[in-house]
């Protein structure tokens, strides 16, 4: 039976388990769950994710949630385990430490601009809030500083690696590229190479192109 | 060997999450005290150690990580097996992913409604007179309830998160509920008996208790 993944593909954290899926070349099934209608707080969807939130991700008897954990079980199971270098202490280590920062400082700095400049207007009719996009701009500038020093000296976050460090960035990194505000990374060559670099890998390109067709069907 | 080293503060929550996995597999470290009001971790030091500015970070050797999840990751995956211990179970690809998710709830569901919380009722008050933002508190504190609903069926099912094994999962809420458990919101814990329990069968563990004398604001 093929492995289920439960969220719409616009979703960031939809798309960071369809990379790894991708990655890996293991059958899936992406099951939609209309958010708009609430289907997320429906019963059957929160007795997969408890907290009623995407993606929800079944193998077999096996139900997970929470994007990051879904992501590695996936890349341990179908033979992606050199995107997490497991093998070896200070590798793995340093794929961690880029997966915290990728969770602590760029997706949360991120996730509220896509919030007010894509869902806010598309899917709320609302007005986004520039001043929480200006704040977050800021911090993702910060963020990217440290970036842009790391990337100067390793072609990859982990090191002369890729890693699911780097991948996992993909889906806001898309959101940033195809927003208003993609000039951001602009002051930052060598992010804005490592993302163009992210962004080509087939994997990511099948899941963009999921992407867009999700948001153009809204 | 030569102790590991931790950079940072022995009463910082995130340098706690550290310090109790390095108890739990009994291996040698040693803090290094970083100086706030010296503006320590801004200097070229330690950003060449943490490039946020921000504690803990860690050395072995020439390991030189941060992030206090990462770097308990590699703590019990370097010292588990000569502490018989496993507290990651990455030999077990569905103990594993167990763990990885309720690790994962820690950091993005049950933290951001906690440590507010904390931050809010103790911390600020304590090192820096600030007055308690009562409104953010009590959206806080209606986020956790959701939170706890879920963890107490959780808890129900299983002696301890990621299944009937104590595991990373635990421990890393560990420092966090510490802290919240110094504020008048100790007594949500009440109404969620699976949850209380857990709670004291971690607090009592002697790395918790060892840990918790130099923990207070």
């Amino acid at each position: 039976m093929a492995m289920k993944v439960y969220g719409p593909a616009a979703s960031t954290n939809v798309a960071r388990v369809l990379v790894c899926l991708e990655e890996v070349g293991l059958d899936y099934e992406l099951v939609p769950v209309d958010m708009t209608k609430g289907e997320h707080k429906s019963p059957a969807h929160v007795s997969r994710n408890p907290f009623g939130q995407v993606p929800a991700f079944q193998d077999g008897d096996l139900i997970l949630s929470e994007s990051r954990a879904i992501s590695k079980y996936i890349l341990r199971k179908g033979g992606g385990s050199h995107l997490l270098r497991e093998g070896n202490l200070s590798e793995a280590a340093m794929v961690d430490v880029w997966l915290e920062v990728e969770s602590g400082q760029f997706d949360s700095a991120m996730s509220p601009i896509v919030f007010q400049c894509f869902v806010v207007p598309m899917f709320m009719g609302g007005t986004t809030d520039m001043k929480v996009v200006e704040e977050n701009l800021e911090k993702l500038k910060k963020s990217l500083e440290v970036y842009e020093a790391r990337l100067s000296r390793f072609k990859y976050l982990a090191g002369d690696f890729v890693s699911l460090a780097d991948i996992s960035h993909f889906p806001m990194a898309h959101y940033l590229l195809v927003g208003p505000h993609a000039s951001v990374i602009d002051a930052y060559p060598h992010v804005k190479a490592w993302i163009a670099d992210i962004m080509s890998r087939p994997s990511v390109k099948k899941v963009t192109e999921l992407m867009e067709a999700a948001i153009r069907m809204n | 060997m030569a102790p590991v080293k931790v950079f940072g503060l022995k009463m910082s929550t995130n340098v706690a999450r550290v310090l109790v996995c390095l108890e739990e597999v009994g291996a040698e470290y040693e803090v290094v005290d970083i100086d706030f009001q010296a503006k320590e971790h801004k200097s070229p030091q330690h950003l060449a150690r943490n490039p946020f500015g921000q504690i803990p970070a860690f050395q072995d050797g020439d390991v030189v990580l941060f992030e206090s999840r990462a770097i308990s990751r590699y703590v019990l995956r370097k010292y588990s097996k000569s502490a018989g211990v496993d507290l990651l179970r990455e030999g077990n690809l569905e103990e594993a992913a167990a763990v990885d998710v309720w690790t994962e709830v820690e950091a993005q569901q049950y933290n951001p409604a906690v440590a507010p919380i904390v931050y809010e009722c103790l911390i600020h008050p304590a090192m820096f007179g600030a007055p308690t933002n009562q409104k953010l508190v009590d959206e806080c504190v209606e986020k956790l309830r959701k939170v706890l609903d879920v963890y107490e069926a959780r808890l129900s099912e299983h002696s301890y998160l990621a299944g009937d094994f104590l595991s990373f999962a635990d421990l890393s809420h560990f420092p966090y509920t510490h802290y919240l458990m110094a504020t008048p919101y100790a007594s949500l814990f009440d109404s969620y008996p699976r949850v209380k329990a857990w709670w004291q069968g971690l607090a009592s563990r002697p790395s918790a208790k060892k840990l918790s004398a130099d923990m207070s604001f």
